[in-house]
């Protein structure tokens, strides 16, 4: 059967990969060919580049990158930042991107993503979104589902997280439950509904939703797996869960209780935490179907 | 030196796959061209494409390839991929009915939109998209050095149903067994990407460009 996929993402910064750690410092975590090279012996099953600051000049010191990595990395790659118009889909893709990831340029003109899908067809369109807990208002009870989602002691959020009842609140709250999108790094509301909005992007064409609840990007407290849940349901395309991984369990837990079809992580794989190999063993031992 | 030529016919993203075939091997010189000449004295020929039906039959009406596609695909080493495969078959169910080049009997079916994992009863996506296990039916060149049920990357919606078992030359689960490889002759075709299935692609490639049928 199909397997879940493991995704590295590699944050792009003037042709370096860097990764903000506990929201402040941009830790420089080394040359993205090297990176991409050593994911994929470690058995990514894709890799995703952003262009974190999306600049002209950025831009093309990220075209060159992808040509190099495409090169030598024979396995799908996916880049996303600065993403605004056909040409810039023209031209990482002919720099050997096989997908790119549309966020901002899709909320301010959604038909940009029909183009972009009748033109390069669905398969390479992702649509990134930012989703951002509206209701219970933030800062709420994050339900948690799965054995593996403690929080680790250490974690900067642990003081406004307040578990459920057993008896109260979660089937009664799920319900209740809503994310809005949110863009310029989330401080823009827009008073879209994620939900919907997913759903409207696959109808547009979207081939693939990567999905980032920009409440747990950077904690390390795993995956918002209610929101993660929601709009895997909610599309008939797969989603990728992003935003909050901190071990291992919680890439188990996106599979398993956030129903995504795939995983994307950063930090924990650059800095050598964990391996991708070690991830993947995790959840084979957790009943997920992985490429080993 | 031989020289593998990839056909050039605006679908799609065709430089992954010539990186992958120069990759596979140095020595093959690697053409990317929709130029009849170049196609006729190329030792080998690639059929890729990704995209809608529709587009790809009518950029090969449009350029006039299907005559010597017919040609090439008997008288040389021939791979399709992925929606080069499924151009193959007599027609096609995506954008509601479309003729394509009738090279192999049968026809082009869309995954139904009800599939359930049978174990979880959660509802399968489409595109059936990632990495799944080949199953090869048979021996052939092509599989040679690939263990059995490897694992290659797949995007697409819809899969080749050719009539003759005998054209089929392996099978993927979703859930249900589809026909991801056919073969005939000098004619391969896999519905998966080798071009961006790492290692075992790239021993496929490698294995075409030494393929010799006579």
């Amino acid at each position: 059967m199909l397997a879940k996929r493991i995704i590295p993402c590699l944050d792009v910064d003037n042709g370096r990969v860097v990764k903000g750690v506990k929201f402040v410092e941009i830790r420089d975590a080394g040359d993205p060919v090297e990176i991409a090279r050593r994911y994929d012996l470690e058995g990514a099953d894709e890799l995703t580049f952003l262009d974190i600051t999306a600049s002209s000049d950025n831009r093309k010191t990220m075209v060159h990158v992808v040509e190099q990595v495409a090169g030598e990395v024979f396995i799908p790659l996916t880049v996303g930042g600065g993403i605004r118009t056909l040409e810039d889909i023209r031209r990482m893709l002919n720099a050997g991107a096989d997908k790119v990831s549309i966020n901002t340029a899709a909320v301010f003109n959604s038909e940009f993503v029909r183009e972009a899908a009748e033109k390069f067809g669905s398969q390479c369109i992702v649509v990134a979104i930012d989703a951002k807990r509206v209701r219970p208002s933030p800062p709420a009870p994050l339900p948690q589902v799965g054995e593996g989602s403690n929080k680790p002691p250490s974690s900067p959020m642990e003081g406004d997280i307040k578990p459920l009842s057993p008896e109260g609140g979660w089937v009664e709250e799920r319900g209740k439950s809503a994310w809005e999108i949110f863009t310029h790094g989330g401080r823009k509301p827009t008073g879209l509904d994620a939900v919907e909005w997913a759903r409207k992007m696959v109808e547009y064409g979207a081939g693939e939703i990567l999905l980032t609840s920009m409440d747990r990007d950077g904690t390390r407290v795993g995956f918002d797996l209610e929101l993660t849940r929601a709009i895997s349901e909610a599309v008939s395309v797969p989603v990728i869960a992003s935003g909050g991984v901190g071990n291992l369990q919680h890439l188990a837990d996106g599979i398993i209780e956030g129903k995504a079809d795939a995983v994307l992580a950063a930090s924990i794989f650059h800095f050598a935490e964990y391996t991708i190999r070690q991830a993947k063993e995790h959840m084979a031992s957790r009943g997920i179907e992985v490429r080993l | 030196m031989s020289t593998v030529a990839v056909i050039d016919y605006g679908m799609g993203n065709l430089h992954s796959i010539g990186k992958a075939l120069q990759h596979a091997d140095p020595t093959t010189r690697v053409l990317v061209t929709s130029e009849p000449g170049q196609l006729q004295s190329a030792d080998r020929v690639v059929f890729p494409g990704v995209g809608s039906i529709r587009d790809c039959m009518a950029a090969l009406h449009e350029l006039k390839l299907i005559p010597l596609l017919a040609e090439l695909s008997t008288t040389k080493p021939f791979l399709g991929i992925c929606l080069g495969m499924q151009a193959l078959l007599e027609e096609s169910e995506e954008n509601d009915g479309i003729t394509c080049l009738g090279f192999l009997p049968g026809r082009v079916v869309k995954f139904a939109d009800d599939l359930k994992h049978d174990a979880s009863g959660q509802t399968l996506k489409i595109p059936h998209m990632g990495w799944n296990r080949v199953h090869q039916t048979g021996i052939h060149p092509l599989w040679e050095g690939i263990p059995q049920d490897s694992r290659f990357y797949f995007v697409h919606s819809y899969y080749a149903s050719p009539t003759h078992a005998e054209n089929i030359a392996a099978t993927t689960d979703f859930p249900t067994p589809f026909v991801s490889a056919v073969s005939r002759g000098k004619l391969f075709a896999v519905q998966f990407h080798p071009e961006k299935s790492q290692a075992a692609g790239l021993k496929l490639l490698a294995n075409f460009l030494q393929w010799s049928p006579t």
